[in-house]
């Protein structure tokens, strides 16, 4: 049995098959951090590497920063064993106010609204603030056995062949893994080592973010104001604080976000009325410029992207981490299912599945809030009426109000297994 | 058989041919499309019949396993992955060192060897599984080749096999279809004439010494472009599962 020839094949062919771990995910925010988590459950090693140190990711100041999660992400959350400490910090959205408006009437214009009691699968979703979500991600990535949290350190180079991926940080230090998951966020430098082009365009328009703090409580109400310089949504916190995300041009956003704080307050209040009574800054404020940006693919040999690296959409209704999720959610049930079918799971094949499952609802999502945010940010009275006929149609159909919710909620299409719940 | 003589020269071209045998959207791409739907059966027959977990590691440590027309190493590997000891057999004997290539870029150990079904059992080696995927629509005696993948097993060991049946719609499927429409195989491949309905499968099966215990169809759906798993459809892909008697 033992020839020669063989033994020699044997030798040769043998390339490098020790790996540090067996995924690198590249990025170590809120998508690779989830990431990571995901992979271990699945029974995987990973490295996750972090450009911030540990002490900027465990800031325990509230930022003003503030997640809008679908179910589906809470129960992938649940899944990860994330839920139990977040449930406390965690304000349920019963309600979703959509409204078509000018600044100074707004408020009491009231065309769609979408309850959670109409659904069967309890709120709507969850409002988490940033700190929490990291505090939370922080603590379950130093628990987990299979995960190595690198922090401060910054890749410098990638590359990959049949078997596997390698990464040089910039202290010369080598990695190996089988999978390389980028989570680098919309500049991902994962994507551009790889050579994966990038499409997009920018919106001229900028987010202006901020978390208020107001007299009367808010009842769980979300509310989305489709005001013409862009939309407007009021996102219920724990307690008698809301999230707030507003759009202006890019140039009038940065004049907003410079004036002092009274005057800020000044601009803000006549976007949404008087409903909540007084209101104070309970944080800092952001301007984040709006743009579409979608890698050209998802996947590479050995490489697959994940969250805002695959694709940054417009913020609109709030879908970034959401999709982010998704993505996770969808890899990891792929990897999780070769692994149990002994299959490589980093294989091209295997690789294709995820990309296959992402790439129509990535372009989708692109798609729907790029059209709705050029059909709302505008003051064309043809356009307003058509707005209006929409939403009233929508509002008296309980069916159509129901399919919407279900896709705000995430819980359309096919669920990978962290999502079903 | 096995004293194939390779010149290492010759090892560019394996890893070449291993990479077409592996490349998903190359000359076996209808294979790799079939293969997660093949493996999820074959995985969870095993696993039922041994009780293994396969949520945990290496869930096949310490089954001996024989895959049947083992090509390029696509069941093999697999089953190395989740921790059986392999034995993979092929007819053809410029797929050996191809299959040994690819194991050993891939880092797994696993035996591969010129020779048949009924060569092996005359040497009296035997398995806990021989996996006999679509292989039994091509061979000339099919009573006698299961009766030597019978010989091959253990007492109580399982005998995963799959097949085409034949009606109008496999030959308007796996010979139209296949071979002259989407040129997923080359034309020749299969002879219609050759398949075999699953009644009469099992009933070779019975008359090969095993008892036959499951059968499942391979369904294509066009929508999604996949394969999965039907309790009914087994009109054109099926697999069946069979026991040596103890």
């Amino acid at each position: 049995m033992d020839n020669p020839a063989r033994t020699t094949i044997l030798r040769l062919m043998t390339t490098d098959t020790t790996y540090d771990s067996d995924i690198l995910v590249i990025g170590g925010g809120l998508n690779g951090s989830c990431m990571a988590l995901a992979a271990a459950q699945g029974g995987l090693t990973v490295t996750v590497i972090d450009t911030l140190s540990g002490e900027t990711r465990a800031d325990p100041a509230f930022d003003g920063r503030s997640y809008a999660l679908a179910v589906t992400s809470q129960r992938m959350l649940a899944a990860l064993n994330l839920w139990q400490g977040l449930a406390d910090h965690a304000q349920p959205m019963q309600q979703i106010k959509v409204t078509d408006g000018r600044v100074g009437d707004s408020a009491a214009f009231l065309g769609l609204s979408f309850d959670a009691a109409e659904m069967a699968d309890g709120p709507m979703g969850y409002m988490v603030e940033d700190r929490h979500l990291r505090a939370a991600l922080l603590d379950a990535l130093a628990a987990t056995p299979g995960i190595t949290h690198r922090t401060s350190a910054t890749v410098v180079a990638q590359s990959t062949d049949t078997t596997g991926a390698c990464v040089t940080l910039s202290t010369g230090e080598t990695l190996r893994a089988r999978l390389l998951i980028g989570a680098d966020g919309r500049q991902s430098g994962t994507a551009t080592r790889a050579g994966i082009r990038r499409t997009g365009w920018t919106y001229r328009q900028s987010a202006l973010v901020c978390a208020i703090a107001h007299e009367k409580p808010h009842n769980g109400i979300a509310h989305q104001l489709f005001l013409p310089p862009g939309p407007l949504a009021i996102l219920p916190l724990t307690e008698n604080r809301s999230a707030i995300v507003w759009t202006e041009t890019t140039d009038m956003a940065q004049r907003i976000n410079a004036l002092p704080e009274e005057d800020y307050l000044k601009v803000l209040r006549p976007r949404f009325g008087d409903f909540l009574g007084a209101i104070s800054l309970a944080g800092a404020r952001y301007t984040y410029p709006l743009g579409l940006t979608l890698a050209n693919a998802l996947t590479a040999p050995r490489l697959a992207l994940v969250g805002d690296a695959a694709h940054g959409v417009h913020p609109i209704a709030g879908q970034g981490l959401n999709a982010g999720l998704r993505d996770i959610a969808a890899l990891a049930h792929v990897l999780t299912h070769a692994i149990r079918r002994g299959e490589d799971f980093a294989s091209p094949q295997v690789l294709d599945r995820y990309a296959a499952w992402r790439r129509f609802d990535t372009a989708t999502l692109a798609l729907a809030t790029d059209v709705f945010n050029r059909l709302f940010s505008n003051d064309n009275p043809l356009l307003r009426g058509l707005r209006d006929l929409g939403m009233r149609m929508v509002n008296a159909t309980p069916d159509m109000r129901r399919a919407v919710m279900r896709e705000a909620a995430g819980l359309s299409g096919d669920l990978p297994d962290l999502m079903r719940g | 058989m096995t004293t194939n003589t390779v010149d290492p020269s010759e090892i560019a071209k394996f890893t070449a041919m291993a990479a077409e045998w592996w490349d998903p959207n190359g000359k076996f791409k209808p294979l790799h499309m079939l293969n997660p739907c093949r493996l999820d059966y074959i995985t969870r027959q095993i696993a039922a019949e041994y009780d293994r977990d396969l949520a945990a590691s290496m869930p096949f440590e310490g089954l001996r396993i024989l895959d049947i027309g083992c090509g390029g190493g696509l069941l093999c590997e697999p089953m190395a992955r989740l921790g059986a000891t392999v034995v993979g057999v092929d007819a053809a004997e410029r797929n050996i060192p191809v299959a040994q290539a690819h194991a050993a870029q891939s880092g797994l150990t696993i035996d591969y060897r010129f020779t048949t079904a009924e060569a092996l059992a005359a040497t009296g080696e035997s398995f806990d599984v021989v996996l006999n995927m679509e292989v039994v629509e091509h061979v000339a005696d099919p009573l006698g080749y299961l009766t030597a993948c019978q010989q091959l097993l253990k007492p109580g060991g399982l005998h995963i096999c799959s097949t085409l049946n034949r009606n109008a719609k496999s030959f308007a499927m796996a010979i139209v279809g296949a071979e002259h429409i989407m040129r997923w195989l080359p034309k020749g491949t299969h002879e219609w004439s050759k398949f075999i309905t699953p009644d009469e499968l099992f009933d070779l099966l019975g008359r090969a010494g095993l008892d036959p215990v499951d059968r499942k169809g391979f369904q294509f759906n066009p929508l999604t472009w996949g394969w999965k798993i039907s309790d009914r459809d087994l009109s054109v892909n099926y697999v069946t599962t069979a026991l040596k008697p103890t």
